[in-house]
């Protein structure tokens, strides 16, 4: 029994400055409830909508790097419901109807999966805006005795992107969404790390079933975990000789089910009509261009080069242009520290872990690129090792201390550096006569003195130079 | 004020003797003290004593409005001031902003004297479905003065404001303007921002003067117009100023000038009505203007496009009415969301309300939009291509405002049949966007009676130019008293 799944994903557009149709800041994750709000995105009465340029512009670009075709004539349409949500009872969106249209059609994108690549078309993408955020106290909306709305998040700007039904199990679509992710990012159209940047609603079918609409899943996890419970929730239903009715499902993320929301047995009624606030805009040639000349690099022809450029492999690449900033980061190091491969394993194994126990929030990172590179370079030179750089990394990313004056303070600047060394083991030459002289007898006992440097270094030296060192002094080595 | 006198030169009065102006605020409220009791213009009159501190405030700044009374229709957001829309849904609703116009105003001096009655949501033309009570025809307190601006018009009629603000989605300004000898003129859809009018049908609605004269008019058209960043549907109109314009203009102006008029927007007004308006065209054809006879059988299908239209935005803008954030409400414990919604929309609107936003929601439902919806804009742009081949020689288009006089209270409310052919004249002017104005052609019966002037988007100095000649050359904008 073959699946069929066909998503749509909802980006905000969180580099805007303001929301889709007022001057509201988009940035509403740290604001009291109900306070980032003014009459426009409350819906009071007599408002008009006032529609961000910026959003359209961005819209544009995504469809562009997609190779969706853009249509010419940019309409808002108005999509009814009535729920608390949504304060003007309607909400300003795009539609397929007639004259109207959305903002893009068709295009795709390409992600590889088991070892093969595969073709994910697109069927449209819209531009519309979030709803109010409704908060249960209890979570659980029955257990809840009351209800309250936050309008914070009312009118931020949405891009709607649907696909064509493509993909085939829940490995698929993670790999869609991180790969639209990854683009969102490149194209600074959404930073995917923010709390609820992103949510999905995926349209799932089993081969001889209907299709069964599970809403509301906010993260890759819940992603593959909804799909495949739902795989196997139809599966079961039609192994048992049973009907898949089609319908609405919620993903509940608590419980880890889909919940039935609604029959859905007709289209629903959402009396779509063109906005009349918002005269139609022409979206010419020229004005496609413009914005096709600012596109930045996307990041698959990023990749391509980062493999070319610094000679890395095809993960490592991958991993560094997962995200804009951190593809941007490692070549901001690259330009002061030559030695590519060297900056990759940092960045992929260590530092790249501290940020993920953060919410791969990079914009916690103090560190600027200089001072990775600096970092590197001590530990090419031994100043430090390997162990010691881990100790320290955390005090460099995150508080932006220099790399140098974190290895003085804690006495640690000065642990392999030749002079101090030196200083050591004429210390503990000086200190034990006895060993020296067993050393002139036999070479191997070295390794008493050696010890006892290391022991003074708290076990922080490179014992192989301080090997050397002795028998230099020893004349041992010459 | 002297009778006759524009409010235009009245304000250059006020400028150089603060005096007078405070005299003719004494007048106003002597008016209203007098006869707001039976005629119910206002729903929410600002005190005497607030209203004066504002006038000597205003005075101080010598500004084109300095001592100016306006009178607002109620469903135009006022700061600070309830704004009903003359609905139980919104009866103590309290805007925390002022609509674009209301900004102009006040910042050009202009003082808020209070806000006036109207039909439910502009949703009428007798100003009898307004949840605060009907408001009565000061020419025959036995009639209603006309809907939905009903409030506005018998403001400016009985001199208990010096101008007012009306909104017109059908005909709201001009039909109440013709059943109370005044002055109303609906601008170009886009010279005048929407912004904090609260929406009827947002592709038809244009808020516009209703005014003692059409210099007036014009006068208060160079406070109020203009393109507006918050509303994207206003255009520049290019116009420095309307009074300028409108001014100068004498009888003469009619020489040469053409009108049509269309056989089918006669056809179906009362005979007293079709006598009373051509006689008053003989007039203006004795200074000089050309008029020719045409016939367009389409317009007829523009009442039907327009309710269809009118419903079917009413329907949808009318759906953030929902006890949450605003309006009425009450303890929702208990309920679920749709029967609370329910609840508070089936007690707050009225009847005439749910019907148009049953009709609206039935013509956008998947099953019938094409067959309804999509047909009445296709008749928009007919109508639209239509009469640009019809005004291709011609100025303007002259029609009796309303086929009939004031009717009396309770005599159509009860046929809405009747009712809604009450707006025959008027909607082809908003379907197409242009132009439009009323101004007293006659009485039959003591009643006063209008003649409308409409033409394509964008000739609204045409219109205003012909409508300030007629009213030069028949003397009839000193009808009201003071």
């Amino acid at each position: 029994m073959s699946v069929i799944i066909g998503l749509e994903i909802h980006l905000q557009v969180t580099s805007s400055k303001t929301k889709l149709f007022c001057s509201c800041s988009a940035d509403y994750r740290n604001s009291p409830p109900n306070r980032n709000v003014c009459p426009i995105c409350l819906g009071l009465p007599g408002v008009l909508p006032k529609p961000n340029r910026y959003v359209i512009e961005k819209a544009v670009q995504l469809a562009l790097a997609l190779g969706s075709k853009i249509s010419d004539r940019l309409v808002f349409m108005r999509k009814h419901y009535f729920y608390p949500d949504l304060p003007k009872g309607y909400q300003i969106s795009q539609y397929t109807m007639g004259r109207y249209s959305a903002v893009a059609y068709g295009g795709s994108l390409e992600i590889f999966v088991k070892g093969r690549r595969k073709i994910v078309r697109i069927r449209r993408i819209n531009i519309e805006e979030d709803p109010a955020k409704i908060i249960y106290p209890e979570k659980d909306p029955w257990k809840s005795p009351y209800t309250l709305i936050d309008y914070n998040r009312s009118g931020i700007p949405l891009l709607e992107i649907a696909t064509e039904p493509d993909l085939s199990d829940a490995e698929e679509a993670v790999s869609f969404v991180e790969k639209l992710l990854e683009l969102a990012d490149h194209l600074n159209i959404t930073d995917p790390s923010l709390e609820g940047s992103f949510r999905i609603d995926a349209n799932i079918s089993i081969e001889g079933g209907e299709r069964v609409e599970v809403k509301n899943i906010g993260s890759l996890k819940d992603l593959e975990k909804a799909i495949n419970y739902e795989i196997i929730r139809q599966k079961r239903i039609l192994e048992t000789g049973g009907k898949v009715v089609r319908e609405t499902r919620h993903w509940d993320d608590i419980r880890g089910v889909t919940v039935s929301a609604r029959h859905k047995e007709f289209e629903e009624e959402y009396k779509y009509m063109p906005e009349p606030d918002i005269p139609p805009l022409e979206i010419d040639h020229s004005y496609i261009e413009k914005i096709r000349s600012l596109m930045p690099e996307l990041p698959w022809v990023m990749r391509e080069r980062f493999i070319k450029q610094y000679g890395l492999t095809d993960y490592e690449a991958g991993v560094l242009v997962s995200r804009k900033w951190l593809a941007k980061y490692f070549e901001d190091i690259a330009r002061i520290y030559n030695k590519p491969d060297k900056i990759a394993d940092l960045l992929i194994n260590d530092f790249l872990g501290k940020i993920n126990e953060r919410g791969g929030r990079f914009d916690l990172v103090r560190a600027r690129p200089e001072q990775i590179a600096e970092l590197l370079d001590l530990l090419d030179k031994k100043v430090i090792s390997i162990k010691i750089l881990k100790e320290i990394l955390d005090k460099i990313v995150f508080d932006g201390e220099d790399p140098k004056k974190i290895i003085s303070e804690k006495g640690l600047t000065v642990i392999s550096e030749d002079e101090y060394l030196e200083e050591l083991a004429e210390k503990v030459i000086r200190e034990n006569p006895k060993a020296v002289e067993d050393v002139k007898k036999n070479p191997k006992a070295i390794n008493y003195l050696v010890g006892q440097v290391m022991k003074l270094t708290r076990g922080r030296a490179d014992p192989e130079k301080i090997n050397v060192i002795i028998r230099r002094k020893l004349g041992l080595l010459r | 004020m002297r009778r006759g006198a524009s409010i235009y030169r009245q304000a250059q009065i006020f400028r150089e003797n603060p005096s007078e102006a405070l005299e003719e605020v004494y007048k106003v409220y002597e008016n209203i003290e007098k006869k707001e009791n039976i005629l119910k213009a206002y729903i929410t009159l600002r005190p005497l004593e607030d209203v004066l501190k504002d006038v000597r405030k205003s005075l101080e700044s010598k500004k084109p409005l300095s001592g100016i009374l306006i009178a607002v229709k109620d469903n135009i957001s006022t700061e600070g001031i309830r704004t009903t829309c003359a609905s139980k849904i919104l009866e103590n609703y309290v805007p925390p902003y002022d609509a674009t116009i209301i900004n102009r105003i006040k910042s050009s001096g202009g003082v808020i004297i209070g806000k006036t009655n109207l039909d439910e949501f502009a949703m009428g033309s007798t100003t009898e479905t307004s949840f605060f009570g009907i408001t009565r025809n000061p020419w025959n307190i036995d009639h209603v003065p006309g809907g939905s601006s009903g409030g506005s018009a018998v403001a400016v009629s009985a001199y208990m404001a010096h101008m007012a603000l009306g909104t017109d989605t059908g005909g709201s300004i001009r039909n109440p303007a013709s059943y109370t000898g005044i002055v109303g003129y609906k601008p170009t859809y886009g010279f005048v921002s929407r912004y904090g009018i609260i929406a009827y049908a947002s592709s038809l609605d244009q808020a516009g003067p209703m005014t003692r004269d059409v210099l007036d008019a014009a006068f208060l058209m160079d406070i109020i117009s203009g393109k507006d960043p918050m509303d994207p549907t206003t255009i520049d109109h290019g116009i420095e100023s309307f009074s300028r314009e409108i001014e100068r203009i004498d009888p003469g102006y009619l020489r040469g000038r053409r009108i049509v008029l269309i056989r089918e927007l006669w056809e179906g007004a009362d005979r007293d009505v079709v006598s009373t308006v051509s006689g008053y065209i003989d007039k203006l054809m004795s200074e000089g203007l050309e008029v020719i006879e045409r016939s367009f059988p389409e317009i007829i299908y523009s009442l039907s496009a327009y309710y269809v239209i009118a419903t079917a935005e009413a329907s949808s803008n009318l759906a953030r009415y929902q006890g949450i954030l605003y309006g009425l409400s009450e303890d929702p414990s208990n309920k679920s969301w749709t029967e609370y919604m329910a609840k508070i929309r089936g007690e707050g609107f009225g009847r005439e309300v749910k019907k148009r936003i049953v009709l609206g929601s039935h013509v956008l439902s998947a099953a019938y939009y094409d067959q309804y919806y999509l047909k009445a804009l296709k008749m928009r742009r007919i109508l639209r291509r239509g009469l640009e081949e019809i005004l291709k020689d011609a100025d303007a288009i002259a029609t009796p405002t309303t086929p009939t006089t004031a009717p009396r209270i309770g005599e159509i409310r009860k046929d809405p049949y009747i009712m809604y052919l009450a707006d025959m004249e008027t909607v082809t002017a908003n379907l197409i966007g242009g132009p439009a104005i009323s101004i007293p052609a006659g009485f039959i019966n003591g009643l006063p009676i209008g003649i409308q002037f409409f033409s394509l988007p964008g000739k609204d100095l045409e219109i205003l130019r012909i409508a300030r000649a007629s009213e030069l050359k028949t003397g009839l904008h000193d009808i009201l008293s003071t």
